[in-house]
């Protein structure tokens, strides 16, 4: 298992930026997301859309600055996730728990979140992921490594649960293979 | 774009997984003997084969998934040296140089780490997959080198 700290030390490798302008920033956008969609559904699926399109570039910067050796399975990935990936891009740890039989599916459970600091869902707003963005991340970056996965939350402190807990599954390792035909 | 003295470094690519190369910078190349396109397919085909045979070849690590794949980082003929590194996105950096110049293995991983993740990765109007013409790249680049030499 990764100790913590290498997560402490990319933490302290990467540029900081104020917590609450992140906070505030992060719910300005889904507050504007809410009113151009108006569909709660809808904005849900956009927010995984830009967390996939943050989660295909995140890898590489996470990659230059973690200094990790390629994981051997996905236990390990899961892992590098929780102590490193959480840690150096959002400030907090998550706990790894809940591993299926064969170890391809997993919860993350965040310590803490700084996305949802200040918020409170509305009534016209029960169906929405907030940090659902955080999925969408995930499963970006996950896929520039080979990883096709899926990713929700299982719970959700702003509907009512107890914790930050995602769900992470996955799919299938998509082995790189020759792009060109053979003909050309 | 003329150095103030003899250039160690012949070119640069940058591949991404599917081969297609996202960049492709010269400081020397007298001669060139296929079109770009060509050029390009030839050396991401040879450095994929290149990376599978050498694992495959590998005499000490058994080959299963717990030790991380064997890959090459370079090779050298009488004319020029050719370096290479992978990070595990599939981003594909290859650097040919001068045949005198040493392990480039660390200035691999700083051109990755510190060039391209902070000038392109990094840019919001860079569409991941295509290639880029960015000048800072560039500009950071053309510095960073005249450094190694």
């Amino acid at each position: 298992m990764a100790p913590a700290k290498p997560g402490d030390a990319a933490f302290a490798n990467v540029d900081h930026v104020n917590a609450e302008l992140f906070t505030l920033t992060y719910g300005a956008m889904v507050r504007q997301l809410l009113t151009d969609f108006e569909d709660v559904e809808e904005v849900n699926k956009q927010l995984d859309t830009m967390g996939y399109n943050i989660g295909i570039r995140l890898i590489d910067d996470f990659l230059s600055k973690a200094n990790v050796t390629r994981c051997s399975e996905f236990r390990e990935t899961a892992d590098v996730i929780a102590k490193i990936g959480f840690k150096m891009f959002l400030g907090v740890t998550a706990t790894v728990s809940n591993w299926n039989a064969d170890f391809t599916e997993c919860s993350l459970v965040l310590d803490d979140n700084p996305l949802v600091d200040f918020v409170e869902l509305p009534e016209t707003c029960q169906g929405l992921y907030y940090c659902n963005v955080l999925c969408g991340v995930i499963r970006g970056a996950l896929e520039m490594v080979s990883m096709r996965t899926e990713v929700k939350w299982a719970r959700d402190m702003l509907r009512g649960d107890d914790a930050y807990e995602l769900r992470l599954k996955l799919i299938e390792h998509v082995a790189e293979e020759y792009p060109y035909k053979d003909d050309d | 774009m003329a150095l103030a003295m003899a250039p160690r470094m012949r070119c640069l690519y940058i591949f991404n997984r599917n081969g297609m190369c996202l960049h492709y910078h010269v400081w020397l190349r007298s001669l060139m003997t296929l079109s770009p396109q060509q050029d390009q397919k030839l050396m991401f085909g040879m450095l994929f084969s290149l990376n599978s045979f050498t694992a495959k070849i590998d005499p000490v690590s058994s080959g299963k998934e717990n030790n991380p794949p064997c890959s090459f980082y370079s090779f050298r003929t009488n004319t020029y040296k050719l370096h290479f590194m992978e990070t595990a996105s599939g981003i594909k950096i290859i650097l040919l140089t001068d045949p005198r110049i040493g392990d480039l293995r660390e200035a691999l991983m700083h051109i990755y780490s510190n060039i391209y993740v902070e000038y392109v990765v990094k840019n919001p109007l860079y569409s991941p997959g295509q290639p880029f013409r960015c000048e800072l790249f560039n500009m950071a680049l053309d510095h960073y080198v005249k450094t190694l030499q």
